[in-house]
């Protein structure tokens, strides 16, 4: 008996290029006769461009061109979003690709040089003179949406992008009843994803020909064709874009940047390919951000902690512009996502989406989901609190109860399947969360603090319905396509319209293969990230990649199997309805000794010689397949940390996940995604966080000052699982690459107030920075013995371990 | 322009000239010059590692160093670790652990993960995490990347 493809924890097959150092990315590539360009970026956060020379720097060695605003006004069009939320009064502000009159952010392009190296494009950079009036800035979301600022865009009346209201039941009935009632104040602080990759695109202009070829760092290369298609003006079907290997994304690759259309620009005008890379610092001002939300959030429950109500207003930092999705971010993947796993008949988001003189914010890991289930685990543990239970009780009593086909909830949307209890069971059981409660009460007493959260969480994944997609005002289909091709030799080619880019999909689509139709998976080799080669699909985000890109594979594989069954019975003198398939053998039933091989009948189907009446030679099928519905992944999460009170530092002891993504194709690469997931959730409750200054500067501006986790700031991930398939596609999976970071900011968060409990601190902001911990203690008066006298004042002598 | 400079270095056993500015980084000599693109320049301020090669049998980070420091030295990089199609024992490890995601830090990690090794053969998990200080990664967690290099270790060997 051999071991089921499907669910083997084989070693992935891209591997191999990865290790050696052969894999080529955006920047490895080198075309003939290739210049390079380097953008100018503004250091002001808002200013008026009052004067610009360029001389200087176009007589520099080796410069070909120096490009500013007026250059591409006419010729490229502004840079458009891509997500209208309906009703919400949405200002897309114009976001040209080189600003020419004002500057909205540091980071904004203000000219280009090209040259024939990138030392002389960056020297030259330094021989531009630009001279700037700076004008009033705003950096915090909630305080930019009031008058004092309302000059900053002028098609947008008090910074005010959109504004979004869902609701469901009647939510100021459920407060004005409530029997409890708790709120808090969330800032979500803004973020930088740093893929290890930055960004770069190479832009090849072929003047007899009319066509554009773009390689392209990005998670959708079909998106980026049709935005770049109207912004350069090229029609769609004369650009081609290749995404080649990508060194990571988590929601930074989506959009589309003036950057890229700005290499094209440079291509179009030279009429020779423009490479454009970002340095790191570049990353940090020019690539998105993720987050950015002030939140004012309220829950209501009786007396038993039976949460009624649950409702916000949240203010959602856009930056200086639209981002390509960036609208449906704090509303449709946040706002609907309020009942989390849990039975909450009432409620309201009421959320503005706001400008500010910041870098653009876009999706980035979770994107919305982490706000709304830190939101919803924090206010659940406040319940717990005021009515005085532990906050895994307040968490059981709320939880929907098991159900395997459709749920309806308040806020309007249906989940698919879930066993919510079960995944918060088992992680109890993993932890050791009574033992854990035990050893910690006895330890308070000593001096020592340690604490526990546990997360429950459920997410939309899986984009989605294109109805939904359309009803909801994204520009575009959320569908997938594959095309799969066996050839004579019965070696097996997948063309898929998603792009991975470390997730590991050229392993798990081959798997689907080879389960479907009994190939061995090295028969298999996936091909994605280009646009001349690929059907079109939507790209790689949401956790949607293996929910609906290989749902299109299985689906397609299916077809095959169909067509194999007919040339089979055809081979073998058979009726159709005689034949039976198993794992890779066509044969009629009883007689499996004379069987036809998956092989066999591709060779047939090739060569055409001898096939049924009405069958088409070749062997291939497509599938365009359009989801039901979303998927809701789900799972519990625990962190243990211990709390040094003498200088606020935070150990993450250990972590626990327990997720269920339906049946999993190869658990190792799952666990993988569980294990990044949470160290980057990690990093935002604990070290990361975009800080300006009152000008607008970002003073967190490189790697220097960002802390993102590094080896030994973390442990060992634990990672566990449940199985609740879908019913809402062919694989019954649900999306993996997202919820490790949505539940685990809210888990660590929790498990750093429990360990501070005892000194009477309610709330902190993120990221728990020790400075911020240790002034805390400080302010409660923490005098070493384990009791708080809340005198604010600091004793500093006594503490003990 | 400022004058070039010649130097001869040593790169995965084969020796190259050739003339660069002074101001030339070594990962620029390494990925422009000779092509060597295995070796990734993941930030500016020497934090992320992606650029790490051995240099006269050394991490370093190739780009905080000057193309002309290494005149006269052996440089190896990712590309010169598997011999003849044969990958190395981090290597390996590395495949069969799923200790990489995007791959873009993968050639930084496996060629440190290979000094720790060297230097310390059976390596604990704390020992390894503190050996990965300099080098970064945001797909993994790291997890695997530490399982990665304790197989490696306990593979026996660690090049």
């Amino acid at each position: 008996m051999t071991t089921r493809i499907f669910g083997s924890g084989i070693r992935r097959r891209e591997d191999p290029r990865l290790i050696t150092g052969q894999a080529a990315y955006t920047d490895d590539i080198k075309l003939t006769g290739m210049v390079h360009a380097a953008i100018l970026r503004s250091p002001h956060a808002h200013a008026r461009i009052t004067g610009i020379n360029t001389d200087a720097a176009k007589a520099a060695p080796g410069v070909l061109a120096v490009y500013t605003g007026a250059d591409i006004e006419g010729v490229l069009n502004p840079i458009p979003c891509a997500w209208a939320i309906p009703d919400s009064d949405l200002k897309a502000v114009a976001y040209p690709a080189i600003a020419s009159d004002t500057v909205r952010y540091v980071g904004d392009a203000v000219a280009v040089v090209v040259a024939e190296n990138r030392y002389q494009a960056e020297d030259a950079l330094e021989l531009i003179e630009v001279d700037y009036s700076p004008l009033p800035t705003v950096i915090n979301p909630e305080k930019s949406l009031d008058a004092v600022s309302k000059k900053k865009q002028e098609d947008a009346p008090n910074n005010q992008a959109f504004h979004w209201v869902a609701a469901g039941g009647d939510t100021d009935a459920a407060f004005a009843d409530a029997a409890i009632t708790v709120s808090e104040t969330i800032n979500q602080q803004k973020l930088i994803p740093n893929p290890m990759e930055t960004r770069s695109a190479i832009a090849s202009w072929s003047p007899a020909m009319g066509e554009l070829t773009i390689w392209n760092t990005t998670q959708n290369p079909h998106i980026a064709r049709f935005v770049t298609c109207l912004v350069t003006g090229v029609a769609e079907h004369k650009i081609r874009v290749i995404a080649p290997e990508v060194g990571g994304g988590f929601g930074a690759k989506i959009a589309v940047y003036p950057w890229e259309m700005i290499t094209a620009f440079c291509s179009m005008q030279l009429g020779v390919p423009v490479k454009w890379t970002e340095t790191r610092t570049e990353n940090y001002m020019a690539t998105t951000h993720g987050r950015d939300h002030v939140e004012y959030v309220e829950m209501a429950a009786n007396a038993d902690g039976k949460v009624t109500a649950v409702r916000s207003v949240v203010y959602a930092g856009m930056g200086a512009y639209l981002s390509t999705a960036a609208p449906g971010i704090p509303t449709i993947l946040h706002g609907l996502m309020y009942s989390g796993p849990y039975d909450i008949a009432n409620i309201k988001a009421d959320v503005y989406g706001v400008f500010t003189n910041s870098t653009p914010v876009e999706a980035y890991r979770g994107a919305g989901r982490p706000e709304a289930t830190f939101l919803l685990e924090r206010l659940m543990d406040k319940v717990g609190d005021a009515v005085g239970i532990d906050s895994v009780e307040v968490r059981r009593r709320n939880l929907i109860e098991p159900f395997d086909n459709n749920r309806d909830v308040a806020i309007g949307i249906t989940y698919d399947s879930g066993n919510y209890s079960n995944a918060l069971d088992q992680l109890l059981g993993h932890v050791g969360y009574d033992q854990f409660r035990n050893d910690q009460a006895h330890e308070r007493d000593h001096g020592t603090f340690r604490g526990i959260g546990v997360a429950c969480y459920c997410e939309i994944c899986g984009l989605g319905p294109s109805q939904v997609a359309g009803a909801v005002g994204f520009g575009g289909g959320l569908w997938e396509s594959a095309t799969v091709r066996i050839y004579a030799t019965g070696k097996v080619n997948v063309f898929i319209g998603t792009s991975p880019h470390g997730q590991g999909e050229e392993t798990t689509f081959a798997q689907i293969v080879a389960d479907e139709i009994g190939v061995d998976v090295d028969d298999v080799e996936v091909v994605h990230g280009d646009t001349d080669t690929t059907p079109m699909g939507w790209g790689t985000y949401g956790s949607r990649t293996t929910v609906v890109g290989g749902a299109a594979v299985a689906l397609t594989m299916r077809k095959l199997r169909d067509k194999a069954k007919v040339i089979a019975a055809h081979l073998l003198e058979a009726d159709e309805a005689d034949i039976e398939y198993a794992d890779g053998q066509f044969f009629v039933r009883g007689a499996p000794d004379r069987a036809q091989s998956i092989q066999d009948v591709a060779l047939q189907a090739n060569v055409a010689w001898n096939l049924p009446e009405g069958i088409e030679p070749g062997m291939e099928a497509s599938t365009y397949y359009d989801p039901p519905n979303f998927s809701y992944p789900f799972g519990a999460h625990a962190a243990i940390v211990s709390i040094d009170p003498d200088n606020g530092h935070i150990t993450l002891d250990r972590y626990v996940a327990v997720d269920d993504c339906g049946p999993q194709i190869n658990p190792m690469v799952v666990e993988g995604q569980v294990h990044g997931g949470v160290v980057q959730g990690a990093g935002q409750a604990l070290w990361e966080g975009a800080v300006y200054d009152d000008n607008g500067q970002l003073l967190t501006g490189s790697m220097m000052d960002y802390a993102i986790p590094r080896a030994h700031m973390v442990p060992d991930i634990e990672v566990h699982s449940t199985v609740t398939p879908s019913p809402h596609n062919p694989l019954g999976v649900k999306g993996i690459g997202e919820t490790g970071t949505i539940a685990s900011t809210a888990a660590i968060y929790s498990a750093v107030m429990d360990a501070l409990k005892p000194m009477g601190i309610g709330s902190l902001d993120m990221p728990l920075t020790p400075e911020r911990v240790w002034r805390a203690i400080q302010e409660s008066g923490y005098t070493g013995n384990g009791h708080s006298h809340n005198h604010g004042h600091d004793h500093g002598h006594g503490h003990q371990h | 322009m400022p004058n070039k400079v010649p130097i001869t270095i040593n790169v995965n056993g084969r020796s190259h000239s050739a003339e660069v500015e002074p101001r030339t980084l070594l990962v620029h000599f390494l990925r422009e010059t000779l092509n060597l693109t295995g070796t990734k320049i993941g930030c500016d301020t020497s934090q992320c590692g992606a650029c790490v090669v051995k240099l006269n049998g050394v991490t370093v980070k190739s780009c905080t160093a000057f193309a002309v420091q290494a005149d006269g030295a052996e440089v190896v990089t990712i590309e010169g670790l598997a011999q003849n199609g044969n990958l190395t024992a981090v290597q390996e490890a590395f495949w069969n652990n799923h200790g990489l995601q995007c791959g873009y830090c993968t050639a930084g990690m496996i060629i440190s993960v290979t000094e720790i090794i060297e230097r310390n053969p059976n390596p604990s998990p704390e020992e390894v995490r503190a050996g990965l200080e300099g080098n970064m990664c945001r797909c993994t967690g790291y997890n695997n990347i530490v399982k990665a290099a304790l197989a490696a270790a306990a593979a026996g060997q660690g090049g």
